[in-house]
């Protein structure tokens, strides 16, 4: 790796978004695609919001790798805090320093307080990584799952995200040259603050439809035979309209039609649904009400549904 | 709704160059009177993004428009609707606006209506028609102080409908102050139980050679989640509808917030409160709730809860607000294990009656006594007051299971 690389070029259109998404297996709709495309076009951080397993993360990945980018990830979680975050001093070093220092004698207080607070003893989490890169490149920062950090951190990273600088009291303020490209997740949990949204462009991620949702089956799953494709598609569009708790996300159709393969099945019928029925659901009683009868409709409304296709 | 480019050439064609900008500047503006959350310095990104995508395509067009001006997914609807309407004809707002009046003033329960807010933001302000609504809506500021005083007290099955539509703009600033608990983050405090190994050393290199006085973290406090079972049976049916608009705002303000209605069967109403509307809300509540105003059936219900909601809602210290006459059509059977599981898998257990406001009430049919026992605080629901004195119970912290209660089932 170059120290001095220069970035890729952003595309220039939509049309040119929609087409580096696929190149790298993402099946977007436009709408997603513009969203992106203005984004990057705007240098503004991307905000997606959709329920679990529709490809939210995926976004971020791809991009990070249709531009050459490292991709720098902060999952959040309750809890999390700028020691996590940010950055941290490295306390063991820092206390064998001092040691050092005492054993050997003869450095003065002062001098010793600012040799231990440089860089050498900084410990650097994803938001500093992103604001300060090593190659110089600005990366793609994807802050994984928002709505689980609690609102404090939320409050923090609206002043990232506004001037992208972060203040370390011991060193001063560091700066981003060039901001990175961010995409901030939320599965909404809870609703995330308007401040951090306004200053996002905002898309709802939502389910795909049937013809997206076969386009993605086919190229991260070409093992399943386009028969079976196509009923895997019709049954899970189906199960979605049902009222479920969690309705199942592409992450789980992809699951789904890898267990079918696992099990050599070229075809779907009820006793293979109530056998797989826990990859594509989650809750115990969200399988609990695809009775045998429930499956059984489901698996012939797909199969007409693919006779009509 | 497979967007994939649908050109539409020239979708903008009436439109004189010059007056784009103009366009854009006033659709955003229309969407703000709409209620849409877009802020002044929205204008120049809604420029800017439409300046970078061009109007050749309409669907770009519009989503350009949208990741801008949308923050959340409930406002797409009406973003889509008011789009549709103004770029129709841009030049032709006033015809459009004539177009949508009869429809907007059309019955007042129709839900898949366009919002009012919507047709409002759409009128050209100076109108008679507009004041009038404007004093509906806006009571608070017109309300007498004595007027005020009645409505505090009167309980709700007894207002008349103007009486109620007050009282429903009241309920909607009654605020539930949980008392904080301890959460997982920390910061820094003189008494706290955790080192602060930073702060310590800090200190530590200040004071070189000497052993330096250590610092200590604490956890930081937040408000614990609430979950609300609300009744909405037959018995309960005038409570419940108001009470809905009381739960809406207060579902809309803490991120922790779950509401579940119950009658015959359960029913997790959350996501319908989450959104911003009220009439849209309620308006999908009544579509999802099966089982208003028929019969009661506590203990099956509670047992639901229990089974497939309690794991996942009761966590971190979850205060319950049970919200039910506790008239039961299975008199109680089953209830008390029920009533007891529910109690301790939460840290309070507070039951709002509504037959609490009978000053000879008592605890004699089977339901009621079932639960009693179990709840840490039993409280009246029935007027404005009773709720201010639930915001005060709840911030006085919790009770367990007082001895009272025990002694009068
Ligand atoms: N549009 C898409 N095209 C291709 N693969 C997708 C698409 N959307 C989702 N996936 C796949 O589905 C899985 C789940 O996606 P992910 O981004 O983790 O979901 P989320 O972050 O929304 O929970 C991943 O394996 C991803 O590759
Ligand atoms: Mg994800």
């Amino acid at each position: 790796m170059d120290s001095q690389r220069t970035p890729a070029a952003v595309p220039a259109t939509v049309d040119a978004t929609l087409a580096l998404l696929g190149q790298h297996d993402y099946v977007a709709d436009r709408r997603l695609a513009t969203a992106v495309f203005l984004a990057l076009k705007l240098g503004r951080p991307l905000f997606l919001e959709g329920e679990a397993g529709v490809g939210k993360t995926e976004v971020a990945k791809v991009l990070a790798a249709g531009l050459d980018r490292r991709l720098v990830r902060l999952q959040c979680y309750e809890g999390l805090d700028t020691a996590a975050a940010v950055y941290e001093w490295n306390y063991p070093r820092q206390m064998v320093e001092i040691r050092l220092a005492e054993a050997v004698g003869g450095v003065e207080r002062a001098e010793l307080a600012h040799d231990i607070f440089t860089t050498r003893f900084l410990l650097r989490r994803p938001l500093l990584q992103a604001l300060s890169p090593e190659d110089g490149v600005p990366p793609v920062l994807l802050i994984d799952e928002l709505d689980r950090a609690d609102e404090p951190f939320e409050a923090y990273l609206l002043e990232v995200l506004s001037d992208f600088q972060v203040t370390i009291p011991e060193l001063g303020t560091i700066r981003a040259a060039a901001p990175p490209v961010v995409v901030i997740t939320s599965n909404r949990t809870r609703e995330i603050h308007d401040a951090i949204k306004r200053r996002c462009l905002y898309h709802w991620v939502d389910y795909p439809d049937a013809s997206r949702e076969l386009e993605i089956l086919r190229r991260k799953c070409p093992a399943a035979s386009e028969a079976l494709a196509r009923q895997i598609v019709g049954f899970t569009q189906r199960l979605r309209a049902l009222d479920l708790f969690k309705a199942p996300g592409i992450a789980e159709t992809l699951d789904w039609a890898e267990a079918l393969i696992a099990l050599d099945r070229i075809t779907l019928d009820p006793q293979t649904v109530a056998d797989t029925l826990g990859a594509l659901l989650k809750y115990q009683d969200d399988i609990g009400a695809i009775t045998p009868d429930v499956a059984a409709r489901l698996v012939d409304e797909a199969q007409v549904a693919r006779a009509g296709a | 709704m497979s967007s994939a480019s649908s050109p539409a050439p020239g979708f903008l064609a009436q439109l004189p160059r010059g007056k784009m900008a103009e366009n854009v500047l006033h659709f955003v503006r229309m969407l703000r009177a709409a209620g849409l959350p877009v802020g002044p310095a929205k204008m120049i990104d809604a420029l800017a993004a439409v300046g970078a995508v061009g109007i050749e395509n309409r669907d770009d067009f519009r989503e350009a428009l949208a990741a801008v001006l949308v923050s959340r997914s409930e406002h797409l609807v009406l973003f889509e609707q008011a789009f549709d309407l103004y770029w129709r004809h841009p030049r032709l707002l006033e015809k459009m606006l004539a177009a949508l009046l009869p429809k907007v003033q059309g019955r007042a329960g129709d839900a898949a209506e366009l919002p009012a807010r919507l047709a409002q933001a759409m009128l050209p302000p100076p109108r008679p028609r507009q004041e009038t609504l404007e004093q509906e809506t806006d009571l608070d500021a017109t309300f007498s102080f004595s007027a005020r005083e009645v409505l505090q007290t009167k309980d709700f099955a007894t207002m008349t409908v103007e009486e109620l539509a007050e009282v429903k703009a009241l309920l909607r600033r009654v605020k539930l102050p949980l008392p904080e608990l301890p959460v997982r983050r920390t910061s820094a405090a003189p008494r706290g139980r955790a080192i602060d190994v930073r702060a310590t050393l800090r200190r530590s290199v200040g004071a070189a050679g000497t052993l330096a006085p250590l610092r200590f973290r604490a956890r930081r406090r937040r408000t614990p989640p609430l979950v609300v079972l609300c009744d909405i049976s037959g018995s309960m049916d005038r409570y419940a509808r108001m009470l809905l608009h009381f739960l809406h705002a207060i579902t809309n303000e803490g991120d922790r917030v779950h509401v579940l209605t119950f009658g015959t069967r359960l029913t997790n109403i959350t996501r319908h409160l989450r959104q911003r509307d009220v009439d849209i809300a309620l308006a999908h509540v009544a579509a999802a709730v099966e089982d208003w105003a028929g019969g009661t059936r506590i203990g099956a219900c509670l047992l639901e809860f229990n089974r497939h909601w309690s794991r996942r809602l009761l966590g971190q210290n979850a205060v319950v607000l049970l919200i039910s006459d506790g008239l039961d059509a299975d008199a109680g059977e089953g209830l008390a294990f029920e009533a007891e599981r529910l109690a301790k898998s939460c840290a309070r257990l507070v039951w709002l009656n509504p037959l609490l406001r009978y000053a000879g009430f008592e605890a004699r049919p089977a339901g009621i006594r079932a639960l009693l026992p179990w709840v840490d605080d039993f409280l009246p629901v029935h007027n404005l007051d009773s709720l201010t004195d639930l915001a005060k119970a709840l911030a006085r912290g919790p009770t367990r299971h007082s001895g009272a209660l025990a002694r009068a089932a």
